[in-house]
């Protein structure tokens, strides 16, 4: 088991009800971690339900589903962004 | 050089007085709140405090090095604004104006869709609709071909 911050933004963050949570996961990726995460409660499955407009950040920095996650602090969920 | 987040407006004019000493050429540009409905009462932009600091200003290190440039400046703002307000600005300066225009819209395109920004427009009662990225936006990426991969 790891401890791990997830942080959620826009409709993300909406679909959820918080803008982070603290986590206990065995997971080893992030796609793991969505698995986990979206068996948690109707929200979360809704949140996570269309992966293909979700954008995933580890530590900071931009990542895919397959990225691992062994001895990260923070992973970050949010869509497609909108800048400039 | 450098990346500059904030909430209250930025004046342009003052931020460039001490930029790009002994460039031969300086690009701006000012992106502006518009609204495409007529309904729109605001803009709020949201961010990741941390991740979008370090993007901004990996993407100008990024643009320095590619088109070598004499200096850099980016500025975008978060929070709530209103229709007609600047949103963010890039200046670009280097020895020629052919870099510092290429360099201006590389940081554009590389703002548009790979800084964790996220635009909600605020309708006439108050309701919010988050902003759709849009494909243009990530085809344009394609043309500067040495892009890290993200999906």
């Amino acid at each position: 088991m790891m401890k791990l911050d997830v942080l959620y933004f826009a409709w993300l963050r909406e679909r959820i009800g918080k803008p982070r949570e603290r986590v206990d996961t065995q997971a080893t990726t992030v796609g793991d971690l969505v698995a986990e995460l979206a068996a948690l409660d109707d929200w979360h499955a809704a949140a996570f339900a269309d992966m293909g407009a979700v954008r995933c950040a580890v530590d900071q920095q931009l990542a895919d589903l397959d990225a691992p996650i062994a001895g990260a602090r923070e992973v970050a969920f949010f869509p497609p962004m909108t800048g400039g | 050089m450098a990346a500059r987040l904030q909430t209250e407006p930025f004046d342009l004019a003052s931020d460039l007085r001490d930029f790009g000493a002994g460039a031969g050429a300086i690009v701006t540009f000012t992106g502006i709140v518009r609204d495409d409905t007529g309904q729109m009462q605001a803009l709020e932009i949201e961010h990741y405090p941390g991740m979008t600091e370090r993007a901004l200003t990996d993407f100008g290190d990024q643009a320095a090095r590619r088109f070598d440039l004499t200096d850099w400046l980016i500025v975008h703002r978060h929070g709530r604004l209103a229709v007609g307000e600047p949103i963010m600005a890039v200046a670009t300066a280097a020895r020629h104006r052919k870099a510092a225009f290429e360099a201006a819209e590389y940081l554009m395109d590389w703002l548009k869709s790979r800084a964790p920004f996220w635009k909600r427009e605020i309708g006439p009662h108050g309701t919010g609709q988050w902003v759709e990225a849009k494909d243009s936006d990530e085809d344009a990426l394609t043309r500067w071909s040495a892009a890290p991969p993200a999906r």
